[in-house]
């Protein structure tokens, strides 16, 4: 683990199981592991990302440390106070930003929620306009705070979104996928705006799907994977994994199964991973640095219509597909 | 002083949502309207104080199905919109999160009383003189801020309890019988009535019939108010462990 100065997130062997049941008649009792012993810390002002596929435990872990949860063994600490003994002088101390459509009353106006937010985190009453002016401008919805939310775009909630979680001016802020489904200028904006509340000095847990996004964002990175941590450190110290490697981009058209499967079982290959773009299946292929791969495979692609090839150095969705596919 | 104002912020902005709901508005409208003609078709070969009668009781009915009904409602929302996370994760005391929501429905049975009242009037005649207005002033707040902290009480136990809302529209038609809104308690069995006046709308009702027959209505306000009372400490003092409970089952949010 890379060494971090004052830790604000302490993170210690977290765990977390959810027990569902299914069946009407005979019901049984199913136990999901969803955190396996997450330990992590986050020093102060440091921007920290959480990356890892779906269901991979990012927002369970999140939902711990700001208290919503309770750790099923394991300890968490935010700014020195337990996450589960301490859950109310931890709560006025963070703001918490989830992405997507929910979180907001739609009825109301930008304005009215975050008058009712700036109570439940007992703003001074004094303070309350002035701040929220303030971060209305910040987050660009000057002269729309009157309209009710259910007008707004996806970017507009979510920038309303952030404005909510840091109303109290807190400390600590935990951002689940705040650029989810937003569109590439309203996501540049917040990604903008993250980068401000780490420049403010605030400590950040972000969690994020875009590699792109965390590698201009986060000072360090944790890849979670099935509920467990499977590499920590920079975005540098990320994409060493892969430096080894070289990436072949194949564009392919309704490539089969089995053809994927036949390349992945090549020799020298290291991994595959597939993009859909449009009508096109783009195959990245990652191999040892110089071995000259691009003939074979295109030999082996005989019968699937190729479009567009190009070799790249690796990037860090690269080192993430190689992380996540090792620890598969 | 903040937690009064929390309060009152909380009951404002949760009174305007749901004035702001079209389907709210529209079964508000409703409802009360067949509340009312029902209850003065059953009792219209009665006297015009038995049709005083079921004109009050019609009234109080509203009252309750805009508590019962929508604090299930309401908070399954909020949890389907993401938001009941928000309120937990809030440092405010949830007890004063909460109450607000469930005031501010009992509020909206305001509306369901008079609308009663005026179409009893309009529509089948039945004046409504109240011998004692004063009194019948003060039962009528007090019994909807009682409603309103039943409420409270019943939307504690649905945060904890994902499918808890569907208990709200059961205990709808129940309330109705034993608390005396249309068919009085002594027609019961008597195992029937300590469960009555447990309930603080059983002694609203009867506060409100009081005050507007002449009787003595300030027993009855008493009751009710200390009842309501009663539930705020309850829920006040359960509240902790049921979200700590919550918590641990992850039951907050729906996924």
């Amino acid at each position: 683990m890379t060494p971090v100065p004052r830790a604000v997130v302490e993170v210690r062997d977290l765990r977390r199981t959810y027990r569902t049941s299914t069946g009407v008649f005979r019901r049984r009792s199913v136990e999901i592991e969803a955190v396996r012993g997450v330990s992590f810390e986050i020093g102060e002002g440091e921007l920290f990302g959480l990356l890892g596929p779906n269901g991979a435990g990012k927002t369970t872990t999140i939902k711990m440390l700001i208290t919503l949860l309770i750790p099923t063994s394991g300890t968490a600490r935010v700014l020195g106070l337990d996450v589960v003994k301490d859950s109310r002088e931890v709560r006025k101390r963070i703001g918490y930003v989830f992405g997507g459509e929910r979180g907001l009353y739609e009825r109301l106006s930008a304005l009215d929620n975050l008058r009712y937010f700036a109570e439940l985190y007992a703003v001074p009453p004094r303070e309350q306009k002035p701040r929220i002016e303030a971060l209305l401008e910040l987050v660009g919805l000057k002269g729309r705070e009157k309209e009710r939310v259910e007008g707004y775009s996806r970017g507009m909630r979510q920038r309303l979104h952030i404005a909510r979680g840091i109303l109290h001016d807190p400390p600590v802020v935990f951002l689940d996928e705040p650029t989810i489904g937003v569109d590439p200028v309203g996501a540049r904006e917040l990604r903008a705006t993250i980068a401000s509340l780490a420049e403010a000095g605030k400590t950040v847990l972000l969690t994020t799907h875009y590699m792109f996004e965390a590698d201009s964002l986060c000072d360090r990175i944790a890849v979670i994977n099935k509920g467990e941590i499977v590499a920590e450190g920079t975005p540098r110290d990320l994409k060493s994994i892969v430096a080894d490697k070289t990436v072949v981009e194949i564009e392919t058209f309704g490539i089969a199964e089995e053809t994927i499967e036949k390349l992945r079982n090549a020799p020298g290959v290291a991994s595959i991973s597939i993009e859909e773009r449009d009508q096109a299946q783009v195959l990245l292929v990652q191999s040892a640095k110089g071995l000259e791969l691009t003939q074979t495979l295109l030999a082996m692609l005989e019968g699937t219509t190729v479009g567009r090839v190009a070799a790249r150095e690796p990037t860090l969705e690269d080192a993430y597909v190689a992380l996540v596919d090792t620890a598969a | 002083m903040s937690a009064v104002r929390l309060l009152a912020i909380g009951w404002v902005l949760h009174f305007k949502m749901l004035s702001r709901s079209s389907f709210n508005s529209v079964l508000g409208v409703v409802y009360p309207l067949f509340f009312a003609t029902v209850a003065f078709f059953l009792f219209r070969e009665g006297s015009p104080h038995a049709l005083l009668y079921a004109s009050l009781g019609a009234s109080v009915m509203g009252i309750w199905s805009a508590t019962s009904t929508a604090a299930g409602g309401a908070l399954q929302r909020e949890r389907w919109h993401g938001t009941l996370e928000l309120l937990v994760a809030a440092p405010a005391h949830f007890s004063l999160v909460m109450l607000p929501v469930t005031l501010a429905m009992s509020t909206i049975g305001i509306y369901s009383m008079a609308a009663t009242l005026l179409w009893g009037r309009l529509v089948f005649g039945i004046s409504l003189h109240i011998a004692h207005p004063l009194l019948f002033c003060l039962a009528v707040p007090v019994t909807i801020v009682s409603i309103g902290m039943c409420g409270f009480l019943l939307a504690v136990s649905f945060v904890r309890y994902r499918t808890a809302w569907a208990l709200g529209n059961l205990l709808e038609y129940p309330v109705w019988l034993i608390c005396g809104f249309l068919v009085p308690l002594s027609l019961f069995p008597g195992w029937v009535r300590p469960i009555s006046w447990l309930l603080a709308p059983t002694w609203g009702m009867r506060a409100i019939r009081e005050a507007a027959i002449g009787g003595s209505a300030l027993p009855d306000i008493g009751m009710c108010a200390g009842l309501g009372a009663a539930y705020t400490l309850i829920g006040v003092l359960v509240v902790g462990r049921l979200l700590h409970s919550a918590r641990a089952r992850a039951t907050l949010s729906l996924t």
